[in-house]
């Protein structure tokens, strides 16, 4: 990840988290980001100033893969998660001038309608923290270790790979001007 | 020597979460794999199939990427985070 951003925190965690907390932490005096940690970018451009902030909150669903389903257990690659996230956030920042990001995956058993991800991203403009956070998930899901187990009254399931999650990732390449 | 690892469902089928294997370097994942499977040829109907996916040292790669002596290379199926 970019050393040079303080604000930009990612956890890989069993305890749930509290939106209205992680919201907070992304307005809270980010005018000032510009000014402690951008210098080259404030010499350029003195505009860091955040004028959007966009998050997403995935819960935990019924893949309808199994029967009587009671949860999730999160398995990840505990050497590999924090690296790929962070790979993931870089490259959103090498596309949209986005400020800060929030990402918090958790792991572990969890339950129906459970919280299990949150991304948050700000932005000067609307547009490049919106963008930027459908493309940190969407990459998540397909290029981040983590898998899912079912778990059912009548035993658990691995769930499977979508091929919408690879089309989503898909159009991102096509759409990216600088990926040949 | 390789310091493989195995994760999720391919761990499971296995029954192995991982080994050292020692093996000329540098080599491929592919040559990885090869090795693996001639040691362990019960693995066959997992370990060779094509929707796998595979890192070395925590990163994403492709089955033609180079190891070296004392890297880290994970084998998995497709991942469903998020």
């Amino acid at each position: 990840m970019d050393d040079n951003c303080p604000y930009d925190l990612l956890s890989v965690q069993e305890a749930d988290f509290d939106v209205a907390h992680e919201y907070a932490q992304l307005r809270e005096n980010n005018s000032q980001d510009g000014a402690i940690v951008y210098e080259y970018a404030q010499l350029r451009e003195n505009n860091s100033q955040d004028g959007a902030i966009v998050f997403f909150s995935g819960l935990v669903r019924d893949f309808n893969q199994g029967q009587d389903v009671t949860g999730l257990f999160l398995e990840h690659y505990p050497a590999m998660t924090a690296k790929a996230l962070a790979g993931i956030i870089d490259q959103a920042k090498s596309r949209w001038p986005i400020n800060r990001v929030r990402l918090i995956h958790r792991v572990g058993q969890l339950h129906l309608a459970d919280q299990i991800v949150f991304v948050g991203v700000s932005s000067s403009h609307r547009e490049a923290a919106f963008e930027a956070c459908h493309f940190i998930m969407d990459y998540l899901k397909k290029q981040a270790p983590f898998w899912k187990k079912e778990t059912t009254k009548k035993g658990d399931w691995w769930v499977e790979t979508l091929e919408k999650d690879q089309k989503a990732l898909d159009k991102w390449q096509q759409d990216d001007p600088t990926d040949s | 020597m390789i310091n493989i690892v195995f994760f999720a469902q391919l761990r499971e089928q296995l029954k192995s979460d991982g080994l050292q294997l020692d093996i000329p370097t540098p080599c491929t994942v592919k040559e990885i794999q090869v090795a693996l499977l001639e040691q362990n040829p019960q693995w066959s109907d997992f370990l060779s199939n094509p929707a796998l996916m595979c890192a070395v040292n925590q990163d994403m790669v492709q089955l033609d990427a180079m190891v070296e002596n004392g890297n880290e290379v994970a084998f998995f199926p497709p991942v469903t985070g998020g």
